[in-house]
């Protein structure tokens, strides 16, 4: 199992009072699967996902990830983790403003330590698989919404990521946009990467393969799409 | 190869910065170009006056006291100043004879006037009453010095400097001519090397007379220099304590009070330069200090502004795997490659300025490689004191909130 999570639970501490964003969740995923996270605001989903993706720690529980326990790891332990097994597509696309395409592909490389001319070369491979081999050098300004999460994709692919993970990433986008982006979603799950994408929309989750649904921090279903 | 990414990075984003921020990246880089400046500044002005001092002094030589009437150092009441005794051929007989330390004793007196030759004259001329014996280093280039024969007898022939000989005499031979001091004829018999400035003041617009004639021409009322080459540089000290105690019993001055006579060497001359120097160079550290420190709360409240605006940006790259080491670096590197930056125009203006000083003053300037260095490193230095706390900042940041931060 790629993912494992027992009894994972989020509290957080608001003044006096305490909120519980996750009660002991169970849950496993496995390595290609393509798992859609639905359910009401407020209810959990980017606080799993924040755990899911190293971000954050849980309160209680364990988190295996790769078969190793990340669940107590420092801040630089799970910046190498993120840097190594992650990549993030974030619904507001999240890019370096003054930074070309290119340079912000290349910019997991940087912290991993690649070497200048073989982070180049391995950017523009994956600037090449989202389709903007012709933008290399423009800045998010100067492109799309939708070429701008394509380069928020070649930066989480470049990496090689374990885990490909997308919180709403078609939120931004007009249906059209966002549709061509669920293709190229759907291409990279046939490649065999694991995808965990949270949405709303019933249409956008039908893409997977799993939806599973919380409600008030708990897993209110867990179904095969 | 790793930390070297980062840097090469840090210095791109932060040049990126400052070219975006052009006006604001100037006014927060005032303080550490002022600071840097100053010194730099300062610094290479008394560094050429030190070289220029260096040079003059030594030509003198260490080895010759000068006893006057008054030590040149210290200060004298105006009392004691009007009632002190003049020093006299007295004094100068008593030395030649009983100073065993001395190697020459040489008595000197001076006025300005003007000297004329024919239809030509040069005022402000320095005229000095001595005798043949030698106790500095300049000599003749033509004829000869004067002799003991010349000073004995009263001869009225002198020996000119080169400015004298250039002006009066231009490519005539000034030798056998005859020149008029206040009426009186000398015959020229020696021209002196050039000598060049000391202090500022030209050495060459003079000349020598035997010093029997000069109190004849001028009169007897005047305090006599006496000049005393020592055997030996080693033995200043005593030759020192010998030429008191024969000038104090030649003096009457009674056991217990003070000496009524000073027995003076270039090296007052250099201690006293030091002082006002290492005043000077005090008062540019001061400034500059302050100025720097003005100058990093600067480099701070930039680098503050600069992690603010840019949360979301530290949000990200720590999303993407960026360390807190990665994130320090990046905005050390960045305060520090802004506050060289201010270093490098400090270093340019104050080497500037030293220079506009230099040619408009008599100043020199010299530019050492040690105050280049001095500059950068204190910039620099002000970068990482005053950027740390900024970037630990950025460091700490936890990447959520940071992400989330619009
Ligand atoms: N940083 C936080 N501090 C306090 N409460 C939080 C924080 N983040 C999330 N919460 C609370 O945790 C619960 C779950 O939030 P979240 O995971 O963002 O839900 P969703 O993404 O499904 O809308 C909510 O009640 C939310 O208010
Ligand atoms: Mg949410």
């Amino acid at each position: 199992m790629l993912i494992d999570l027992k009894k994972i639970t989020k509290d957080y501490h608001v003044g006096t009072q305490t909120v519980h964003a996750l009660r002991e969740i169970n849950l496993g995923i496995d390595s290609g699967e393509y798992v859609a996270i639905m359910g009401p605001s407020g209810s959990g989903k980017s606080t799993l996902m924040n755990i899911l993706g190293c971000l954050d720690t849980a309160t209680e529980g364990i988190y295996n990830l790769n078969k190793s326990n990340v669940s107590e790891l420092n801040d630089d332990q799970l910046a190498e983790i993120r840097n190594r097994e992650i990549g993030f597509v974030f619904q507001t696309f999240n890019l370096l403003p003054r930074a070309t395409a290119l340079h912000n592909v290349e910019l997991p490389l940087i912290y991993k330590g690649v070497s200048a001319a073989d982070r180049k070369k391995r950017a523009e491979a994956a600037l090449d698989k989202v389709g903007l081999s012709d933008r290399m050098t423009h800045r998010p300004n100067e492109l799309s919404g939708g070429q701008r999460q394509r380069v928020a994709i070649a930066r989480a692919l470049v990496n090689d990521p374990s885990i490909i993970l997308a919180d709403e990433p078609t939120g931004n986008l007009d249906t059209r946009t966002g549709d061509e982006i669920m293709e190229m979603f759907e291409a990279l799950h046939d490649e065999g990467n694991t995808i965990i994408m949270v949405t709303h929309e019933e249409y956008i989750a039908e893409h997977s393969d799993r939806i599973i649904r919380l409600r008030d921090g708990l897993i209110e279903r867990d179904e095969a799409a | 190869m790793r930390s070297w990414i980062e840097i090469v990075e840090g210095v791109k984003i932060a040049l990126g910065a400052i070219r975006t921020n052009k006006l604001r990246s100037f006014l927060t880089l005032l303080g550490i170009i002022m600071g840097v400046s100053t010194v730099i500044g300062i610094s290479s002005l008394t560094q050429g006056l030190d070289k220029t001092v260096g040079e003059e002094l030594s030509t003198l030589g260490s080895d010759i006291l000068y006893v006057a009437k008054f030590p040149w150092t210290e200060r004298i009441d105006f009392e004691e100043y009007r009632n002190r005794k003049d020093i006299t051929m007295r004094e100068v007989e008593a030395l030649k004879e009983r100073a065993t330390l001395a190697v020459g004793v040489s008595p000197s007196v001076d006025a300005t006037r003007t000297v004329k030759y024919r239809n030509k004259s040069l005022e402000n001329v320095s005229i000095s009453g001595t005798d043949e014996v030698k106790t500095g280093n300049v000599y003749p280039v033509l004829g000869r010095d004067l002799t003991a024969a010349d000073c004995e007898h009263r001869r009225s022939v002198c020996v000119i400097g080169w400015d004298v000989a250039e002006n009066l005499f231009e490519d005539k031979d000034p030798i056998g001519q005859r020149i008029k001091i206040s009426g009186h004829t000398f015959r020229v018999i020696g021209v002196l090397e050039k000598q060049g400035d000391l202090f500022g003041m030209n050495q060459d617009q003079s000349l020598k007379i035997p010093i029997g004639v000069f109190f004849k021409l001028f009169g007897h009322r005047r305090s006599i220099t006496i000049q005393i080459k020592v055997a030996d540089p080693l033995v200043l000290e005593e030759a020192k304590d010998e030429i008191r105690g024969i000038l104090r019993q030649v003096r009457k001055v009674k056991p217990g009070e003070p000496d009524n006579f000073g027995i003076n060497q270039m090296d007052m001359i250099m201690n006293l330069y030091r002082s006002l120097t290492g005043g000077l160079y005090a008062a540019a550290i001061g400034v500059g200090a302050i100025s720097l420190l003005v100058g990093g709360i600067g480099i701070m409240n930039i680098m503050l502004v600069s992690v603010t605006e840019r949360t979301k940006e530290i949000g990200i790259r720590k999303a993407i795997g960026a360390k807190r080491r990665n994130l320090l670096w990046q905005f050390l590197i960045e305060a520090v490659t802004i506050s060289v930056v201010g270093g490098i125009i400090g270093v340019i203006i104050g080497f500037g300025l030293g220079k506009l000083v230099a040619a408009i003053s008599p100043l020199p300037a010299t530019v050492t490689l040690w105050s280049v260095l001095l500059g950068l490193g204190f910039s620099s230095s002000v970068g990482i004191f005053f950027g740390i706390y900024p970037a630990s900042k950025a460091a700490k940041l936890d990447p959520i909130q940071a992400l989330h931060y619009e």
